[in-house]
């Protein structure tokens, strides 16, 4: 238990009534990281994050917070917590200061630096024209950002943040981004998304949660080698469809082949590489020696958005497939 | 104790940001007004010895100001933080259980009295026409208050607990009144038992409201009442508290 961990998490279960929210989830989080969840409805995030912030406690196993048990010192561990709910909850009939400064003086700030606080996640979160106005009348981007500066007021350690970009328009969620990258700096921060690209650009490791159970655990660029490290193979080639075919067939590391027509006499074909070879200067010196025209040799990455679905993906889809 | 006063703060403005205080206010000041007329007009010529409280007491709108206002009042405590999700945000606060049910509590009790405060006035009125200072007796005007006061402990201990069942404002406020109701009829079933002398009359009437307030606004404060009010309101707030917490274990 060193100090460098913020969230430490074991065997954590939680039921509810006939139903297993969590099963026997395990993981880290260590200080200064951001850390995304990620997964389909349902899959437990929601569940975790509200085990993490002691709105309710867990059926079986440990959870730790700057080495503080949830279960038994939670109000220490919400002064170093700073939550957002999924659909950011807010008092719609109060103005923001107001509202910040409510929810600054809820978690223990004295008036004066609860005044100090509030000033300055304003200006933080970019709510310095709003600040006078009835959050029920804002819009979405704004509330959004009142729910991150009440989350940010009492300068927690950890924060964390369910959806924070949901409903949000693309340079909404490019300003959140912005802000939660920004976080990144003097707080750990644990949020979970459904928008893989978001995720790919802040976060420096990916917890896919499927079903109560974690899937996978890594760093976004391990967890694209793991899937293997070329991806796919695409080129497009001036040559008769046979020919084509015949070669695939025969080039060995090949796994498996999609040709489609493209305009012209051009064929576009998909490779995919087995035990992850680089196949490209192979495709190269073919194209060479047959005299074929190639105009496009790329490799494909797996997006994240691929590791997601190929993880995610109920097992019975995968026996079909 | 900073978060019970902030919460308490919080509640207390959020009846008149939501209009609901003005309403309830407003409301009350009606029935009081009624009431009002009622009486100056019985007191047309004949002489009365009771005392002027307990005339307004006498009348209907009394209770109906009770039976009416604690629900309108309490709806919306937990009922609305549990649908808009905000009770999420409020539990993740360093704030106890028991700080957010009493701060609830004593924002709804704090509206209760202010809804009553009219009734000083029309007191004063009543005065200043009579030309009888005696009209005008402190002991027994705050033994009145005093009783409303445990009465709405209790009524809004009721709404406390009903508001906190469930996350629909509307049958909030139908199980306060369901309740409330069901309390205060109990008093006429007591009126009727009252000369038997079994167990369900003495039972009865010990919860007869009705009684019990015709003491207060005679000026008796009774120490059996007082222990009423005080136990069943917080038999009510252990019962809310408990269901506060039951997130815990569900």
């Amino acid at each position: 238990m060193t100090d460098e961990m913020m969230i430490e998490v074991a065997n954590l279960t939680k039921r509810y009534a006939g139903k297993t929210a969590v099963e026997d989830v395990s993981f880290t989080v260590g200080r200064g990281e951001i850390v995304a969840l990620l997964g389909p409805n349902g899959a437990g995030k929601s569940t975790t994050m509200r085990v993490l912030s002691c709105f309710m406690p867990a059926t079986s196993g440990l959870a730790r917070v700057a080495g503080l048990d949830v279960a038994t010192h939670a109000d220490e561990v919400r002064r170093r917590i700073g939550y957002m709910p999924e659909n950011n909850p807010l008092h719609l009939d109060m103005r923001v200061r107001e509202y910040l400064k409510f929810r600054a003086r809820l978690k223990g700030l004295t008036y004066s630096r609860a005044r100090e606080r509030v000033e300055s996640v304003i200006v933080q979160c970019g709510l310095t024209e709003a600040a006078k106005r009835i959050i029920g009348q804002l819009s979405k981007g704004y509330r959004q950002r009142v729910g991150l500066a009440d989350a940010l007021v009492h300068e927690p350690d950890l924060v964390i943040l369910d959806e924070p970009t949901i409903g949000l328009d693309p340079s909404q969620i490019r300003a959140v981004r912005q802000l939660i990258k920004d976080l990144g700096r003097r707080h750990t921060v644990l949020l979970s998304s459904h928008i893989l690209p978001e995720v790919e650009l802040t976060c420096n490791r990916v917890l896919i949660m499927r079903e109560g159970r974690i899937l996978a655990a890594d760093t976004p660029d391990n967890l694209q080698k793991g899937m293997g490290s070329h991806g796919q193979i695409v080129a497009e080639i001036a040559a008769p469809l046979e020919d084509l075919r015949n070669c695939w067939e025969q080039m060995a590391g090949v796994a498996d082949y999609e040709i489609a027509a493209a305009e012209g006499e051009y064929h576009r074909c998909c490779l995919t590489s087995a035990n992850g070879v680089d196949l490209r200067e192979r495709i190269f010196k073919l194209a060479a020696e047959r005299g074929w025209k190639l105009r496009e040799l790329s490799r494909q990455r797996y997006s994240l958005e691929d590791i997601y679905i190929r993880l995610t993906r109920p097992q019975s889809e995968e026996e079909v497939s | 104790m900073r978060a019970y006063l902030t919460l308490t703060r919080r509640e207390l403005a959020a009846f008149f940001f939501s209009w609901i205080g003005y309403i309830v206010i407003a409301g009350a000041v009606f029935l009081m007004g009624m009431s009002f007329v009622t009486l100056v007009s019985s007191l047309e010529g004949v002489p009365t010895f009771l005392p002027i409280t307990e005339l307004f007491l006498r009348s209907i709108y009394f209770w109906l100001i009770l039976l009416f206002s604690a629900p309108v009042i309490t709806m919306r405590l937990f009922a609305l933080e549990k649908s808009s999700g905000t009770f999420e945000t409020l539990m993740t606060t360093p704030v106890s259980d028991l700080a957010v049910v009493l701060a609830k509590f004593s924002a709804a009790l704090i509206l209760f009295m202010i809804v009553w405060l009219p009734l000083l006035g029309f007191i004063l009125i009543l005065r200043y026409f009579a030309h009888d200072p005696t009209l005008f007796e402190e002991g027994t005007l705050a033994a009145t208050f005093l009783g409303l006061f445990l009465l709405g402990a209790l009524y809004m201990s009721m709404g406390c607990f009903a508001s906190s069942l469930t996350g629909n404002q509307i049958v909030a406020a139908m199980i306060t009144f369901a309740i409330g109701l069901g309390l205060f009829i109990l008093s006429f079933a007591a009126d009727r038992f009252a000369v038997d002398k079994s167990w369900s009359a003495a039972t009865l009437n010990y919860v007869c409201l009705r009684a019990q307030m015709e003491d207060f606004v005679q000026g008796v404060v009774d120490t059996r009442w007082l222990a009423f009010y005080a136990t069943s309101s917080a038999f009510f707030l252990f019962l809310t508290h408990r269901v506060v917490q039951s997130r815990r274990w569900r």
